[in-house]
């Protein structure tokens, strides 16, 4: 078995033979020609045809990857007339007297030269397109079918490099995925693999001896098996069943809003734990982001991550949410998520010490980094800030007395910030108690199920004896949830639920039934509760 | 000769699809269009130029047009633009 890296373009799993894909590359000659109008005839000709083909898979391509993707192919034709190809292609044959197909290859490379040389990675990409016309004419004055061949069984294909008509031309019941070599993730080719859905890597250092040999695509990971041992198959096949069940799923529920029969909307948000999640998020069509946990940042690195480093963490994934809301939740660590760097003393009982706020507002120049970096990147998106083990309306007092210190210095600096909502976590027995008072100075609530259970049981999870007491479903956090939702709405606030038990399918109902506004819940569960609400009643 | 400045707010910019149609519109008029952006300047008619110009998302562009029908070409311009970038 051997391991390759390279570049994911679609999170997917593909098993399958490799077809190792040459393209029949044009060898063209520079040869002297006598009559220049004649071989600017010829051009005419084998361009009418280029274009006609151009056409036709447009039409493919319409019904294939839909509209949308499918332009590509009217561009190809488009440039194809442009005046300034065609001038120099005539101008090549005129004053060197040479054939039409050298004119073709010699213009096709200083076009997709000069476009190769722009800085921005949209116009560098369009390079490849310039020289799939140029070879597609070329083809076509020879005489030559630039049919990419068929396939006979599916097949991984493994590519120097794919040009998007090529990826369209491939019998897509035959396609299993591809590897190549070459290529950007913003080419069309990767982008008619996500609309696809075909698990594609680039920038995989691929061998023409794989040729028939069995191979896996881990799209997740960007990893390429050839001749993968048994374990490592079944592997991936129990994977890719699975796969093939969520999106069975997916396809029937994509799209729909979470909507209860009686028509309340429900906000279906995922949590995420790094920048990663993102895509998984997307493909589970969540409407939002309900908890993103900021530990990752700093329990990743051996020092403080900086503002600069915190600020690029945010802004993409604002960005890539693009005005779908993402609720941050600031640095949540000690208990059982330990730092080095913070050189935190040993406590006799760490869930019930030093963490979480309790850090920020202790160590305030912590907090503000991360503060000024949240408020940055909400220009760039819809960023909401959550706080988590929150004890006392003091505290949220302290809170927002900072952030709007903060506030103030982007604004004499003239640092764009977005209008950001402020909520707490509800976890702690004490928040419960208090929340008709808290809700008066936050946004929302989110409620921590599982720190909230374990304080209110008095039962620390980590201990496997007390399992057989340990009950998620115990009625004095029913009792909590329904407590802080009327409380939160007796203020006008909103409020979810973004602890495992949100995404307890068995209760999903009864929170509705409670009012609840928002669950958040790991990626993976967003489509099975969609399912349930749009099935359920709020009354 | 009339010209009028706009900015680009497609999130791409000025990519191949839209320059493709801008320069089948500008084929309709016998005023000469052209398009300047950062600093340089192409026939609008001529698609890999006016790509060659990289004018991204957020830029300022002007439009000029000379020649007869230059009033209508304009209107037609700015319509153009308005709709697609």
């Amino acid at each position: 078995m051997e391991r390759y890296e390279g570049k994911s373009i679609y999170n997917g799993i593909a098993i399958g033979k490799i077809w190792f894909y040459e393209k029949s590359e044009q060898q063209v000659k520079r040869v002297k020609i006598d009559n220049a109008d004649e071989e600017i005839k010829r051009y005419e000709k084998a361009k009418e045809i280029a274009i006609a083909q151009l056409n036709q898979l447009y039409e493919k391509a319409v019904t294939d990857v839909g509209e949308a993707n499918a332009m590509i192919f009217e561009v190809h034709a488009m440039m194809l007339e442009d005046a300034d190809y065609n001038d120099s292609v005539y101008n090549i044959i005129q004053t060197e007297n040479v054939n039409a197909e050298y004119a073709v290859a010699t213009t096709g490379d200083n076009f997709s030269v000069m476009f190769a040389q722009m800085e921005d990675e949209y116009f560098k990409a369009r390079s490849a397109d310039v020289k799939d016309i140029s070879e597609r004419v070329i083809a076509a004055l020879v005489g030559t079918d630039t049919d990419t061949g068929a396939m006979d069984e599916p097949v991984i294909v493994a590519a120097e490099d794919l040009a998007p008509s090529e990826t369209v031309q491939m019998d897509k019941t035959k396609l299993l995925g591809f590897v190549t070599r070459l290529g950007s993730s913003n080419s069309h080719t990767a982008i008619l693999a996500r609309t696809m859905n075909i698990p594609a890597l680039i920038g995989v250092d691929i061998d023409s001896s794989w040729n028939n040999k069995m191979a896996i695509i881990d799209g997740r990971k960007g990893l390429l098996y050839v001749e993968p041992d048994e374990v490592t198959l079944a592997a991936y096949k129990a994977e890719q069943k699975k796969d093939e069940e969520a999106r069975e799923l997916l396809k029937s529920l994509k799209g729909l809003p979470d909507e209860t029969v009686d028509g309340k909307h429900i906000k279906l948000y995922a949590n995420i734990g790094s920048v990663a999640d993102v895509a998984n998020v997307l493909a589970n069509d969540a409407a939002g982001i309900g908890l993103f946990r900021s530990e990752f940042l700093y329990l990743e690195k051996t020092d403080y991550p900086t503002e600069e480093e915190q600020f690029t963490v945010y802004k993409t994934v604002a960005q890539n949410m693009a005005g779908r809301k993402v609720v941050i939740r600031t640095l949540d660590i000690g208990a059982d998520k330990q730092v080095d760097y913070f050189n935190m003393d040993k406590e006799e009982n760490p869930a019930m010490g030093y963490r979480a706020i309790r850090i920020c507002l202790d160590r305030v120049d912590i907090f503000k980094t991360q503060l000024r970096a949240l408020y940055r990147a909400s220009a760039f998106g819809n960023i909401s800030i959550m706080f988590p083990m929150i004890i006392s309306v003091d505290e949220v007092k302290q809170i927002k007395r900072i952030c709007e210190e903060i506030k103030t210095e982007l604004s004499e600096n003239g640092i764009a910030y977005g209008d950001v909502e402020l909520g707490v976590m509800i976890e702690t027995p004490a928040a419960v108690m208090i929340s008709d008072e808290l809700a008066k100075e936050v946004d929302f609530f989110s409620i921590g199920t599982n720190d909230l259970t374990q304080y209110t049981l008095a039962i620390d999870r980590q201990n496997a004896k007390l399992d057989n007491i340990y009950d998620s479903h115990h009625p004095a956090i029913l009792k909590m949830i329904k407590m802080v939702i009327d409380n939160g709405h007796a203020e006008g606030k909103w409020v979810g639920i973004c602890g495992e038990l949100g995404a307890d399918t068995s209760l999903t109902e009864k929170f509705i039934e409670m009012g609840i506004d928002e669950l958040s819940v790991s990626p993976s569960y967003i489509l099975p509760i969609r399912k349930i609400i749009r099935e359920a009643s709020s009354v | 000769m009339k010209e009028f400045s706009y900015i680009i707010k497609d999130e791409i910019g000025i990519h191949a699809r839209p320059a493709g149609l801008l320069a089948k519109e500008a084929k309709a008029f016998t005023s000469k269009i052209t398009i300047e952006a950062n600093g340089k300047s192409a026939d609008v008619t001529r698609l890999m130029a006016v790509m060659g110009l990289g004018v991204k998302t957020g830029a300022e562009v002007v439009i000029k047009a000379e020649g007869d029908d230059e009033d209508a070409a304009i209107a037609k311009m700015q319509e153009f633009m308005s709709a697609n970038l």
